[in-house]
Parts: structure tokens; C-alpha cells; sequence
């Protein structure tokens, strides 16, 4: 079948949709951008294609009587087992990788222990994976090099501590490793994970099998794809098959909310406002300059300071009373700032909140200068899944521009690479 | 960017003049001869000429330098003795230029100058610039106040105003300072001149309604303009440079070719036709235009090609009236006139050279001519039903210039143009 597919190349996340010749969304795919946007592009967009197949999946079994009202557990397992035989796969690269980098004069007559004791520590990790694959197990994170860290942390300080070697022994292979392992790009074969994802699953194989196996045989023709955002350029595209990120977006809100004419996006290192016409064209964009105040790498700046989760910042900031004013959304001037308001005695809450308010009282002055707030209102970004901040913009927009409709969606972060695989389908549809 | 970029006859006559003329800046102690520092627009050239004196205008040794990519350190040097982070680059390019030994393009340090002729027209920094020089150099400084106009119109005050100011302390200063007694018809001979110069390049300009048009009217503007800007205008190289220059037009015309690029290439592939507003950035000059030719944009026309005159309004420096003339040349230079006389004349471009839009370039230190640019852009664009665009960079602080913006903002403006084009897109499905 024909796919078109976009991919936004953001500063922080790297992000990859993929869509049938009339719009329909049929997966999303997120990576983090690393410093290889080759490689992210690669990955984002492989995920995008394993999301498609669910979908496929999905379409297939609908058309199974047997299974009716079961089908998003069975999607659900499938998956679950899949991103097993992936995070096994990728398990294997880094063990491979690893031993292939015990070298150099600091490992000297030491190969043979650390080479055991790495072989060790994978065994655990590869035990240790069917539990967190398990039903119901609970994933910091989907990616790879979180996953795959955090263990092998724990598991290879116990079992060097076991063997008598030195963490750093390890470490040291470790972190010159997973940077390469990040850095390769997927390998192929995903039917023949999904395969083997479905001979792994406990649910009715002789009913599903027929049809995941027909959907999977369904070839995903990579028909026409569009790059975007700060990495675009780094994408080995015709020209043509670049948009600008402001486009994209614009059209992403449009196909999300059709009623859409204003568009705020705050990312990691830009905001944009953005007004769109009734057919998602952008009819005026206004963006900050060089500097990245009050933008989402704000916000991570001042987690890092706090010695937070970026994700802890939003609930942290609701349960203040009491609004500190800060004025500076500069964030080489915010770790000072929030210091000083820690010095006066204010409550870490109120605080945050302060900065919140700071965030879009920065963004209203560049949506007033793109031209101001119209019916509907999409705000879209990483900054749109915080709850303080959606508080603060909900009550400006409201002070500022009255009733206004404001959507926001839960796949906002795909925005750019919708609006992408939108103008895929029109280069070649229309 | 670091090859040698292409030029054309024209270019190289200009480059000539100019190095002749720093020449005769830098050699004033040998030949006695009197300096004068100045501003571009509602420049005196012809006046000064009069008076055998060289003309030195400070705001073109700051693009100089921001163009030998010098500036950045003569900025920083300012900032050290206490100058603020938002004042003037081109100011702040001199005064840092003067702390480090104040060395000319060709090599030699610029001698202190004999006057200051501060005819200063739209910038009131002009004014605290001088100041500053002043206190520096201990010489005379003779002020023309050049009324603004704001009410979008001059009246025949106002040119009184100027000429009673000529009469009684521009010229008698001059002459203290030259010891050259003034000579009314020499003026005249002068101006005369420049009327032809004028002609030639206004006809130059007027080239950017052809199609594919054979002039950049902002990036090769810059050129088209120098002479007649700066220490040339009034002089039989001025008249001969424009007479080479329209010579080089017609034949892009006849050849059906667009303007050369500092690549070596015609450029003639365009896509996108702009009118901009602003001054262009002198630190990435070359890398500023290729963003432009790359993706297929020209500019028909452009507001900073009349900073030092409004020629294509129909003034012409008229030997008739010589004071007269000069008085109306200040009145009416682009940075005199009111907010909405700018969106007119905007507005007349956008549609008399058949432009995509207006793109207006935002100069970061310069607060007397950002200020209002946004409300201009949207009244252009209501008016014209054709979409603007705004970018930020500053004239010559590199630390202002932020490419990966500045591209990305003008790639989403041609995209932009691209789609408005072909009617939107098409019925959506929502996903």
C-alpha cells in the first residue's frame, strides 16, 4: 500500500507519521534526535511503520468474529512481545559492541575478567528483560539507551562487585558503546520480529495468525516522504521534499482541528505563533529570534537546577497558592532568579508556577505579534502536555481575547510531522 | 564563502573610487587638504566639494568593517568603555574602530577630521554619535536641522528653515574650516551632475519591474546605490559610473539574464519577487543574499536603496536651485519620512514591481527606524492582500546574526508564497 510519511526533525525528539493516501493517520513513531539526525530520522520513521503495522493488525482482526471486543488486548500483547524481541535484538548489538571494545592499554591482561564479567552481566539484563516486558510491566521509558542504562547500572555494579573488577572497567566499554549502538542505524526485518513476537504471545495464535500474518505480507510502500523541522537539511531528500517547520505545523493543527486559525507552538528551542487560513495554509508566522527564552529547553534547564523531572515540574507548579512573579524567562538568568526567590523563603510550588506564567506571558507577546488569537486556538509542543503551562494560557488567552476555543491535543508532539506527511500526500495525490 | 566573489565592471570602477577616496582621507597631512566626517543620508556632497574638503562618512567605515568581518571586535571594544549592549552598531563600530588605532581599509590611520558636518536627517542618534565624536576631536561641528516630516509632507518653511541655515552657518563654517570662499556656481556645475547620475540610477532601479528582473534591488542595490550615497555624488565619476551601470542592465535585459550572483552565475531562475524594508546585514552579507538566490528569491525594490535619496519620487538635484535643492534632497531622504508615508511608498512598490510580498529585515540596535516596522508590515499586507514576513538581525554585531533563524524564517515565507499561490490546498479529512 502507499504510505506517505513526515518527519520532523525537532532539537529535542525527533518525530515520524505515516498516513494513507486520504489522510488517515495509520502510525506515529518517536525517537530522541541524539547528535545523528540520520540515524533519528531512520529510527522515528521505523517506528512510525511498526505503529502502521499495528494498525493493520487491527484492521485485520476486526474482521475476526471470534475475537471481537478482545482485539486491543491481543494488539497490546503483540506489541508488548514485539518491543521485546526488539529490546533483545538491540541487547545483543550492545554486548556484541561492547566486547568488540575492550581494548587499549587500560584493559591489558585484564580481557578475559571483564569480557566474563560482561557476559554475565548481559545474561542478567536478558533475564531481567522478560519482566519488564511483562504484562502489566512498567517502562521508564521507551527508548532504548534509557531502558537498557538504568539496568545495566544496577546489574554491573553487583556483579563486578561479585567478581572483584572495577565499575568503571565496564562503564567505560559501556558508554563508548551505546553510543554506537544508538547511533547505527535500525536493522530491517520487522515481519520477522513480529513473527516472532506472535509465536511468544499466550493469546489464540491459530485465530490471529492468519490475519496478523495477511496484514504483515500487506508491503508498506514508502510512497512519497517530507522532512521538517531544525534537522531537515540533514536529511538526504530532494529539495522539494523539505517544508519548513512553520508550515508544517500550521498544517498538522489544521488536520488535527480543521476550525484552527490560530497556532501556538512552544518546542525546545523556538515558539511560534502561527495563523492559518480554512485550508491550513499559513497566512502569517511570528517566531523568537536567536534566543530560546521561555522556550521548552527552559523549563529543562530550571528541572535540571531543581534537581527534578521535567515531568514533575507541571503537577509541582498546580499545587501552588500563591503567584511569585518572575520576570526573566531567560534561562541563563532563571537558575538566578529561582535562587534568589529560594533565598526570600517562597515555596518551591509558587515559584514554578511563577515561571509558568513567565513561559506564556512570552509566548502571548509573540501570538499578539503574529497578528493575535482567532477562533479556534491549537496549542501544540512539547510545553502543551504541562499542565501549569496550559493553566496560564488558558486564563491569558481568556483575559486577553475572551471565549475562545482552545484544543489541544494528546498527539500534539506529532504536529510538524502530520502537517509533513500531509503535504506528502498532496504532491502526490493533488 | 571564502572565494573571491564575482564582479562586474561597474563593481570594480566603484571599488576603484572608493579606494581612491580613502586615499585621499588617509593622505590629508601630505596634501593639506580638509576632512570632513558626515552621515549618508541628507549628505552635503556637492556642498563640500565647494570647499576642496574629503568627504568621510563614518557609517560606511562600519560596514566596511562589518563586511572585513572587523566589526565584531570593535564593538566589543566599545562595549568596554561602557557602551550598552543596545546601542548603535554602526556607532559602536567607530568608537571601537578609534580605540584600536583607527586604521582605514587601506591599510593607514584615518587622520582626525576637520569638521563635523552633522546634517542629520531621521536618526537621532546621528546627534549623540557627533557628540561623541566631538568630544574625541576637538574640532568644529556645523548642525543642519533637517525637520522631520512628520506630518508626511514638508512646507515651504521648512525648506527656508534648511536654506537660512546653509546661508548662515553651514557654508560660512565651511568656509572658516577650508579658508575656500564659497562659489555658487561651482555648486551648480556639481549638481548638475548629480541630476544625471540620478537619472541613470533611478532608471536602474526601475529595471526590477521587468521578469525576470534584471537588478537585485537590496543585495545588489547596496552597490547600485554607493556612489551615489556616499563621496561620489556631484562628481564626473558618479555620472560615468551610472552610465557604465545602466549599460550593464540593458544588456541583462536584452539577454533576458538576472542579476549576477557573488557566485559568478546569473541569476535567473526567480521565483519569488520581494520588495524589503530595512537595512541588510553587513557581517553575513554574502551568506544573507545566498539565502535568498538559493531558494529563487529576488528583490525588485527595496526601501534602504533610498536612505540617501528618494530619486525615484521624481526629486532631482536641480542646479537652478542649488540651495533650494538641497534642502528638499534632505527633507525627503527615506528615514524623514513619517510611518505612513513609508507604508505608501511600500505599498506603491509591492504593487508597481508586481512583488510576492514585503520582507522586512528588523534591525536589532536601531530603535528610531525598527520602531513601527511590525504595523507597517500588516498594513502593506492589508492593503495589498500580498503576505509579509518579519526577520531580526542587526548591521554589523555578528553576534546578532543567527542563521539557522533567519533561514528558516525566510524558507517559511517563499514556502508560504509557494502555497498561497496554488490556491491552498486541498479539501482535508481530519485525522
Amino acid at each position: 500500500m502507499r504510505c506517505f510519511i513526515g518527519i520532523d526533525l525537532g532539537s529535542t525528539t525527533t518525530k515520524a507519521v505515516v498516513m494513507d493516501e486520504n489522510t488517515q493517520v495509520l502510525g506515529r513513531g518517536i525517537t530522541n534526535s541524539r547528535s545523528n539526525y540520520d540515524t533519528a530520522a531512520a529510527v522515528s520513521k521505523q517506528e512510525a511503520l511498526i505503529d502502521t503495522r499495528l494498525t493493520l493488525f487491527r484492521r485485520a482482526l476486526g474482521g475476526v468474529p471470534e475475537v471481537a471486543g478482545k482485539i486491543d488486548e491481543i494488539i497490546s500483547d503483540l506489541e508488548r512481545n514485539f518491543r521485546h524481541v526488539q529490546f533483545l535484538e538491540q541487547l545483543g548489538d550492545l554486548e556484541e559492541t561492547c566486547v568488540k571494545n575492550i581494548k587499549g592499554p587500560r584493559f591489558a591482561g585484564k580481557e578475559k575478567g571483564v569480557q566474563e564479567t560482561l557476559a554475565e552481566v548481559f545474561k542478567r539484563l536478558r533475564a531481567g528483560s522478560d519482566q519488564l516486558f511483562a504484562v502489566g510491566g512498567k517502562r521508564k521509558s521507551d527508548f532504548f539507551r534509557d531502558l537498557a542504562g538504568s539496568d545495566f547500572m544496577t546489574v554491573g555494579e553487583a556483579v563486578c562487585k561479585d567478581a572483584g573488577l572495577g565499575f568503571d572497567m565496564i562503564l567505560n566499554v559501556y558508554d563508548k558503546s551505546i553510543i554506537e549502538v544508538e547511533n547505527r542505524p535500525p536493522s530491517g526485518d520487522m515481519e520477522g520480529k513480529f513473527i516472532r513476537a506472535l509465536e511468544k504471545g499466550q493469546m489464540a495464535n491459530n485465530l490471529i495468525a492468519k490475519p496478523v500474518q495477511d496484514a504483515l505480507a500487506i508491503p508498506l510502500e514508502e510512497t512519497y516522504v517530507v522532512g521538517t523541522g531544525y534537522g531537515r537539511v540533514r536529511l538526504p531528500f530532494p529539495k522539494e521534499h523539505i517544508r519548513s517547520e512553520i508550515l508544517c505545523h500550521g498544517l498538522g493543527a489544521h488536520m488535527m482541528y480543521p476550525e484552527t486559525r490560530t497556532v501556538l507552538d512552544i518546542g525546545g528551542q523556538d515558539t511560534k505563533g502561527i495563523q492559518v487560513d480554512p485550508v491550513g495554509i499559513v497566512e502569517n508566522f511570528q517566531m523568537n529570534d536567536r534566543c530560546a527564552a521561555g522556550c521548552g529547553r527552559y523549563l529543562g534547564y530550571i528541572a535540571d537546577e531543581m534537581n527534578m523531572g521535567l515531568h514533575e515540574l507541571g503537577p509541582l507548579a498546580m499545587n501552588s497558592t500563591k503567584q511569585v512573579r518572575i520576570n526573566s524567562t531567560c534561562t541563563v538568568f532563571a537558575g538566578a532568579e529561582l535562587r534568589d526567590r529560594l533565598a526570600l523563603g517562597e515555596k518551591r510550588e509558587d515559584i514554578l508556577a511563577g515561571l509558568h506564567r513567565a513561559i506564556i506571558l512570552r509566548a502571548m507577546s509573540i501570538l499578539s505579534r503574529a497578528g493575535g488569537v482567532k477562533d479556534q486556538f491549537t496549542f501544540t509542543g512539547g510545553v502543551a502536555k504541562n499542565e501549569a503551562a496550559v493553566r496560564e494560557l488558558r486564563k491569558l488567552i481568556k483575559e486577553n481575547y475572551g471565549d475562545v476555543q482552545i484544543n489541544i491535543n494528546p498527539d500534539s508532539i506529532y504536529t510538524g510531522a502530520l502537517g509533513g506527511a500531509t503535504f506528502a500526500v498532496r504532491a502526490v495525490v493533488n | 564563502m571564502s572565494t573571491e566573489a564575482a564582479k562586474e565592471p561597474s563593481m570594480l570602477m566603484q571599488k576603484e573610487m572608493i579606494a581612491r577616496n580613502y586615499e585621499a582621507i588617509t593622505s590629508k597631512h601630505e596634501t593639506g587638504r580638509k576632512v570632513s566626517s558626515t552621515f549618508v543620508p541628507g549628505n552635503l556632497n556637492e556642498l563640500l566639494m565647494c570647499f576642496d574638503i574629503v568627504n568621510n562618512l563614518p557609517e560606511i567605515n562600519a560596514i566596511q568593517a562589518g563586511m572585513r568581518k572587523a566589526s565584531g571586535g570593535y564593538i566589543m571594544e566599545a562595549e568596554k568603555s561602557g557602551h550598552s549592549e543596545d546601542v548603535c552598531t554602526y556607532v559602536k563600530a567607530d568608537i571601537g574602530q578609534m580605540s584600536k588605532g583607527n586604521i582605514a581599509p587601506n591599510g593607514k590611520p584615518y587622520p582626525d577630521p576637520d569638521v563635523l558636518m552633522l546634517s542629520y536627517t531621521g536618526c537621532y542618534t546621528f546627534m549623540k554619535w557627533f557628540e561623541l565624536l566631538r568630544e574625541q576631536y576637538k574640532c568644529p561641528t556645523l548642525m543642519l536641522h533637517v525637520p522631520y516630516e512628520g506630518d508626511g509632507h514638508s512646507t515651504k518653511n521648512m525648506r527656508d528653515y534648511i536654506v537660512k541655515q546653509l546661508k548662515e552657518v553651514v557654508i560660512p563654517g565651511l568656509e572658516e574650516v577650508s579658508g575656500v570662499k564659497f562659489d555658487i556656481d561651482r555648486l551648480r556645475g556639481y549638481l548638475k551632475n548629480s541630476a544625471k547620475a540620478e537619472d541613470d540610477l533611478v532608471w536602474c532601479l526601475e529595471q526590477g519591474k521587468h521578469k525576470p528582473s534584471p537588478i537585485d534591488a537590496y543585495f545588489g542595490g547596496v552597490y547600485y546605490i554607493g556612489p551615489i550615497f556616499t563621496a561620489f555624488r556631484g562628481t564626473e565619476d558618479a555620472v560615468k559610473y551610472y552610465e557604465m551601470l545602466r549599460a550593464e542592465v540593458q544588456g541583462r535585459i536584452d539577454r533576458k539574464e538576472g542579476p549576477l550572483t557573488p557566485e559568478g552565475t546569473s541569476f535567473n531562475d526567480q521565483k519569488y519577487r520581494l520588495v524589503v524594508e530595512g537595512p541588510p546585514n553587513w557581517t553575513h552579507f554574502r551568506e544573507f543574499w545566498k539565502m535568498f538566490y538559493d531558494e529563487g528569491a529576488v528583490v525588485v525594490a527595496s526601501s534602504y536603496t533610498k536612505v540617501g535619496g528618494m530619486y525615484d519620487l521624481g526629486f532631482r538635484h536641480d542646479p537652478d536651485n542649488p540651495l533650494e535643492s538641497l534642502a528638499d534632497y534632505c527633507l525627503g531622504c527615506y528615514t524623514n519620512r513619517n510611518l505612513p508615508t513609508r507604508v505608501d511608498i511600500l505599498a506603491k512598490y509591492v504593487e508597481e514591481y508586481e512583488a510576492d510580498g514585503l520582507l522586512i529585515n528588523s534591525i536589532k540596535s536601531c530603535n528610531s527606524f525598527s520602531a513601527g516596522q511590525l504595523m507597517i508590515m500588516k498594513e502593506v499586507e492589508r492593503r495589498t492582500g500580498k503576505p509579509g514576513a518579519f526577520i531580526e538581525t542587526d548591521l554589523v554585531d555578528p553576534r546578532y546574526f543567527s542563521a539557522a533563524n533567519v533561514k528558516n524564517r525566510l524558507e517559511s515565507y517563499f514556502q508560504m508564497i509557494e502555497q498561497k499561490r496554488r490556491g491552498g490546498g486541498s479539501k482535508t479529512v481530519a485525522a
